[in-house]
């Protein structure tokens, strides 16, 4: 088993998707020759030719109706969108298309062969435009799976899932830590079950939920906290959309109490509905009200990127606010 | 006839059109040598205008040479540069009209500069200081100035272009003799953005100039892997609109193209396409290596097309210029350069209570509540947010 980081590990992913289906297409902004901005799909165009690797011209829409058109006439049509700030312009295809194709044929045309991969997220001084996490405007459309992997492992795992998966997958990938997280991914293929959280920490006092790299903060804060003699349970939500309710529910019945981190602004954020859920689903069991800890409602800043940010000394803090209620 | 074709002809057996049914020349005036071809019809130019046009340009090469190498040393976060393309973007800049309003892609500075954007100004928004016009809150080269026409740039591609067929629809209807000039590169036009920009711009009358800057390369992507039609101006055609495809590393080539575009443009409140046929000299940006997808030969054979040299020679053809000057003012400008750079490094970066401003025209009471509970968090925490700690 290596030690590889993400960006290795999902190269490793699309190369064993590409080999063994040779319906698999690979494309988008300069992910041919060069591999991509981020070298994502470095050498899949020279081992699986440039009929099936290659640029697409710069727009994001003809390449969301493009993957669309592929997967609806049997392919299976892997597409990357440069930055999720920049998915934007293909919104009316993702929306009105990808997510409805089945539902608005009666099931007699489906485009489930289609994974939009794209890096989100801050930390990277990257102001408005090459930051930004837009998992709920997705998440609020119904049709499509949201997947956020949060280490190399997960991310190998997770892709080959969401690109095998029956339906239409937008699989963020946390750009911030694509190289500083490394670890142990096996050679072979493996499928991580969308769907499912994972309890990364077991513990009894709060839990703490998230997902993409701002697991590696709540651990963090969860840390502190266990030097304050709180008990933290952390869980990686991995797929936001179809949420697994039931994994979160559970723990919140156990440790009475929950808090949600996400990098996008708080107002209208993933965590607002899995706080709505969550009351439903263990109102008698909550011992404080449930902790929102997120970006604040304003566009994503530059200079002050670390204000902004749900950090873990801000989550820390609300750990034990929680506690304390 | 409610079908608005222009057939005249009828023909009854199948002949398609292709790409070289329309036969594009295009506009050369400057040749390497700094002579201009023989019956070349010049731009108005005179000697404060040629002097004025090459003090960008030298502004511009030393600005992107030194800020290159301020974002090297850690500086800054993140430049850009505009070599090779400084003829395409002076050129067209120096036609217009300070009233015209320039709504560009990124690459452009050397069009604020022209405007008067000053190097402070400049140093400010690299370095995201307090006194940047944005508020440090876009990636360094995200220039805009109000009082200079110049819209605040913003990274998604194309996004400008139907927004400044807006803007030259309006300009007509407030009634003044004003366009709007509209950058992008060849890349951009592959964008949704720029079809439905440049059919609105021909079907509304909007007296608005779309500026090709045809470089090359979009990041890694070639031209021929970005379109295999003839090039951007074919489609200004098919929108109906007046076109021209210009090299755009000839200076008064690209002034002569826009001042007659311009001229057009204002008389008959339409649109005109310019293609700007370049080069980028440099990487995409200083997070872009080229070596992973162009040779050295291809870059060194644009390296003798360097419009500024070519223009630097028609002037002192021309007699309006001397070596001697010419390195004067290099170092005119290296100097002001790092003098002003020394002094916008150590300004303080914009206060915290910028941080929810202009989200709207006020603060919404949610907003000033975050805020107020980020600066009680600061001040618990001051190590851990220097750039707020001891000012909240």
């Amino acid at each position: 088993m290596a030690k590889i980081n993400m960006l290795q590990a999902i190269n490793d992913a699309l190369s064993i998707a590409m080999e063994t289906d040779d319906k698999a297409m690979l494309f988008g902004e300069d992910v041919g020759h060069f591999g991509g901005v981020f070298r994502a799909t470095s050498g899949l165009q020279e081992k699986f030719g440039k009929q099936r690797c290659f640029n697409s011209p710069l727009t994001e829409q003809g390449i969301a109706g493009f993957a669309n058109g592929l997967a609806s006439n049997g392919m299976t049509a892997i597409a990357e969108i440069q930055f999720a700030d920049y998915i934007f312009p293909a919104i009316d295809q993702i929306v009105n298309e990808t997510a409805k194709f089945r539902y608005r044929s009666g099931n007699e045309f489906n485009v489930g062969g289609v994974t939009f991969r794209t890096p989100y997220g801050g930390g990277i001084a990257g102001g408005h435009y090459h930051s930004q996490s837009p998992e709920a405007y997705f998440t609020q459309t119904a049709g499509l799976k949201v997947v956020v992997p949060r280490n190399a492992y997960q991310a190998k795992g997770l892709l080959l899932a969401s690109i095998r998966d029956k339906n239409p997958v937008i699989f963020f990938e946390p750009k911030r830590i694509y190289r500083a997280n490394v670890g142990e991914v096996p050679d072979e293929a493996y499928e991580i079950e969308l769907g499912k959280a994972e309890v990364v920490t077991q513990g009894s006092d709060i839990t703490l939920l998230s997902w993409g790299a701002q697991m590696e903060i709540i651990e963090d804060a969860a840390k502190m906290a266990a030097k304050k003699g709180i008990s933290c349970e952390v869980i990686d939500l991995r797929t936001l959309a179809p949420w697994d309710v039931e994994t979160v529910a559970n723990s919140v019945r156990k440790t009475g109490r929950l808090l949600i981190n996400h990098e996008a602004p708080l107002t209208g954020g993933f965590a607002g509905e899995i706080a709505a859920t969550i009351q439903e689903e263990c109102f008698l069991h909550l011992e404080s009200p449930i902790a929102r800890v997120c970006g604040l409602d304003t566009p994503y800043p530059l200079v002050h990127e670390k204000e902004y940010m749900p950090d873990a000394l801000k989550t820390f803090e609300a750990i034990k606010a929680s506690v304390k209620f | 006839m409610s079908n608005a074709t222009s057939s005249t002809e009828t023909v009854h057996r199948v002949s398609f059109l292709d790409k070289d049914s329309m036969n594009i020349p295009i506009l050369k005036i400057l040749q390497a040598d700094g002579t201009t071809y023989e019956k070349a019809v010049l731009p108005v130019i005179d000697q404060a205008l040629a002097e004025k046009i090459y003090d960008t340009c030298v502004f511009t090469r030393v600005l992107d040479e030194r800020m290159l190498g301020a974002q090297r040393q850690g500086r800054i976060s993140f430049y850009m540069t505009c070599t090779g393309e400084e003829a395409s973007i002076i050129g067209s800049t120096a036609a217009l009209d300070d009233g015209d309003v320039i709504l560009a892609q990124y690459r452009e500075h050397a069009a604020i500069r022209y405007r008067g954007f000053t190097t402070e100004q400049f140093m400010n928004q690299l370095f995201s200081n307090e006194k940047d016009l944005g508020k440090g809150r876009q990636m360094p080269i995200h220039y805009g100035s109000e009082a200079l026409n110049y819209q605040t740039i913003s990274s998604p591609l194309a996004t400008q272009i139907p927004q400044a067929t807006g803007v030259g629809y309006s300009l007509k209807m407030l009634g003044k003799r004003n366009l709007a000039i509209c950058y992008f590169g060849e890349g951009a036009a592959s964008e949704g953005d720029f079809h439905a920009g440049l059919n609105m711009a021909a079907v509304l009358n909007s007296p608005t100039i779309f500026f090709c800057r045809n470089n090359g390369y979009a990041i890694s992507t070639p031209t021929e892997e970005q379109f295999v039609g003839n090039g951007i101006a074919s489609r200004g055609v098919g929108y109906g609109m007046h076109t021209i495809r210009v090299d755009g590393n000839d200076m008064l080539a690209v002034l002569a193209a826009t001042q007659q575009a311009r001229a057009y443009a204002i008389e008959n409140n339409a649109p005109v396409l310019i293609e700007a046929m370049t080069y980028r000299l440099g990487a995409h940006s200083s997070s872009d290596d080229p070596s992973g997808y162009r040779s050295k030969e291809e870059e060194e054979k644009w390296q003798m097309h360097d419009p500024v040299k070519r223009f630097k020679l028609w002037m002192m053809n021309k007699g309006w210029l001397t070596e001697e000057q010419d390195n004067q003012l290099y170092d005119k400008y290296r100097q002001e350069v790092l003098a002003e750079l020394k002094v916008a490094e150590k300004l303080p970066l914009p206060h915290v209570d910028t941080l929810i401003q202009d989200v709207y025209d006020e603060p919404t009471p949610r907003l000033k509540a975050q805020l107020e509970s980020l600066k009680q968090h600061v001040k618990k925490y001051p190590e851990s947010y220097p750039n707020s700690a001891g000012r909240v």
